[in-house]
């Protein structure tokens, strides 16, 4: 038991790692490809050489981020296929399908269009050109489709029926993929990416005000990341209040892991800032918060947008405690319950393994009945207790709390920025404003991680909620191997990030030396 | 259905065409080369060195046959646990 825990926690970690890394590079790929197509847009509109020198500009720093980040997703299929080679059988198709259509896409448009976007210059119409870039942008977009249409259905499976005899789940409808935790997920996914380009902009430029070398290209810059970014943040805001009622619905225990609720109730405050007590457990009398500031009825707002709802915390999820949408308390199936439940349909599924061997029609139409019956539970038939069907809380609470906080300063962050743009020279006079755009940058990326941390810390212990845990999904694997691994990817990926930002500044270093102020507007 | 001769000598233009894009583009490097020998070394390393080495898809080495694999994954998630 406690190697298969530690290749569990190994595997665990290691995928994580490799997500984080992987994260890195990809927002700024989907949001920098966009402020490039509209800088080449406006390039093509007013016919300026100046839109053109900031195109080419930006264009330079996104391809670096592709170039270093291309391919670091892979590792995560490979993970698949080496540590969790029974989730990859037991997923069947439904994962399979979103990853193939990502893999023909990313590799024929991507491909395709961003060899037209880098070497086109000259040799395509500037039409042609500018359309190879705004597919480029798309192609990413599309590519992040896939993927998080993948994720959200291991935080929500729908569209599938289990087949013991394949021992799969086998898609039944393509289209309820496509859920409303999907749909939240992806755009709260890509316009986190414009946010998260419209800082690395405006940091950049802001670096070229402090050094005041081409200022001008600096103030265009911002104007445009400036807006992105808002818009970006904005929508961001409002698909993560969609992917909050989402969650409310389809993983309650994730949203009272986000808040460190243990019990619930009706017009239910949220923490704006606390500490959550890691004594607390769900069956304990201990405070939930050494210390919390917490704002009225934020909780009920977020998850069901009313005022007075009612929120069941972690204990009353556990006790199976929850209200209807009358307002009426119901009991739903307790964790207790639901281990039972799960170890049934175990039970049922052996029979029917039985029943199969021995040709016995009769008795694998009833041990499928009641398999049928209980693999809702299916997942929780694995724990021995309610305690490991609970996900780590502070990690999630903490994670919640760095994302909105970050979230909301860079609300201000982008306000005062465009306000400040917009003020003839008085920017490039803001030495302090400079220097805060500038270390706000790292700060953007630990926002979106965060983000990530909620989702993936969130919904643990499921690697398919309620229906596989991380402990049933894990391949028979050496923890050495493992860890072994685990070492090596952290150098890679350390390797490729340092790589990165070191091309990037030397790159930006150089830039800052040319003339980017050239301008033959008519 | 045969193309013409016309249509032949359009395709081998619109061929040429791409094939310079590509020679040309990447001939014209300057950040783009020290780029792309982090990219080629890059897919090295994962799928030459980490694929083949460390990271073999199990279910697709061990078994020969998708039964095989339903079988294994069905010993493994359905035995008794402690």
């Amino acid at each position: 038991m406690n190697d298969l825990m530690t290749v569990v926690d190994w595997s665990r970690w290691q995928f994580a790692l490799t997500a984080i890394y992987h994260w890195l590079f990809v927002p700024l790929t989907l949001g920098l490809s966009l402020i490039v197509a509209i800088m080449e847009s406006l390039y093509l509109k007013t016919q300026s050489e100046k839109w053109l020198a900031a195109t080419k500009f930006w264009m330079t720093l996104f391809g670096i981020n592709f170039a270093i980040g291309v391919a670091t997703g892979i590792i995560l299929e490979f993970e698949f296929g080496t540590n969790w080679s029974n989730y990859s059988w037991f997923v069947g198709d439904i994962f399979g399908a979103p990853l193939a259509i990502e893999g023909l896409v990313a590799f024929f448009m991507e491909s395709t269009f961003v060899a037209v976007m880098f070497f086109g210059w000259n040799k395509v119409s500037p039409k042609f050109h500018l359309a190879a870039t705004w597919l480029t942008w798309l192609g990413a977009s599309i590519s992040a489709l896939w993927i998080l249409v993948a994720n959200a259905w291991m935080q929500y499976p729908t569209g599938m029926e289990f087949d013991p005899a394949q021992m799969r789940n086998v898609m039944d409808n393509f289209w309820e993929l496509f859920s409303g935790i999907a749909v939240n997920k992806y755009m709260h996914a890509v316009f986190s990416g414009w946010a998260l380009s419209g800082v690395f902009v405006i940091g950049v430029s802001a670096w070229f005000l402090f050094k005041k070398r081409n200022e001008t290209f600096a103030v265009r810059s911002i104007k445009v990341g400036g807006w992105l970014g808002l818009i970006g943040l904005l929508l961001t805001m409002w698909t993560g209040d969609g992917s909050a009622v989402e969650v409310t619905k389809h993983q309650p225990m994730k949203l009272a892991a986000m808040e460190g609720l243990y019990h619930g109730g009706y017009s239910q405050g949220i923490v704006a800032a606390g500490i959550v007590n890691p004594k607390k457990t769900w069956n304990n009398a201990e405070d939930e918060y050494l210390f919390d500031v917490t704002v009225p009825y934020g909780l009920s707002i977020l998850a069901k947008h009313d005022l007075n709802a009612y929120v069941p915390g972690i204990s009353d999820i556990v006790n199976g405690i929850d209200v209807n949408e009358n307002g009426d308390t119901i009991n739903t199936v307790s964790y207790a319950e639901r281990i039972r439940l799960g170890k049934l349909s175990h039970e049922a599924l052996r029979a029917y393994d039985k029943a199969r061997a021995a040709h016995d029609e009769a008795g694998m139409a009833k041990a499928m009945a009641e398999l049928k019956e209980n693999y809702p539970f299916f997942g929780y038939g694995y724990f021995d207790s309610v305690d490991e069907a609970i996900p780590p809380v502070g990690v999630t609470f903490y994670s919640f709390r760095v994302m909105v906080i970050l979230g909301s300063y860079f609300l201000l962050f982008f306000v005062v920025a465009l306000f400040a743009v917009y003020r003839k020279d008085w920017l490039q006079k803001q030495k302090w404003l400079q220097l805060i755009a500038m270390v706000s940058v790292p700060l953007m990326w630990i926002c979106s991680e965060a983000g990530w941390c909620v989702a993936e810390v969130g919904r643990q212990p499921w690697t398919v909620q309620d229906l596989l845990p991380t402990k049933a999904a894990i391949s028979e694997i050496s923890s050495a191997t493992v860890i072994t691994t685990f070492w090596l990817f952290a150098v890679i990926f350390t390797v490729l990030l340092v790589a990165e930002v070191s091309i990037m500044l030397r790159q930006i270093s150089k830039y800052s030396k040319t003339n980017l102020e050239i301008d033959n507007a008519h | 259905m045969i193309p013409t001769q016309e249509e032949a000598r359009g395709l081998k233009n619109t061929l040429r065409k791409i094939w310079l894009l590509y020679y040309e583009g990447f001939r014209g490097m300057t950040v783009g080369k020290t780029l792309w020998a982090i990219i080629l070394l890059k897919l090295f390393v994962f799928f030459v060195v980490m694929k083949l080495l460390f990271f073999p898809d199990l279910l697709q080495r061990d078994y020969d046959t998708d039964e095989q694999r339903a079988d294994h994954v069905r010993e493994q998630l359905t035995r008794e646990r402690n």
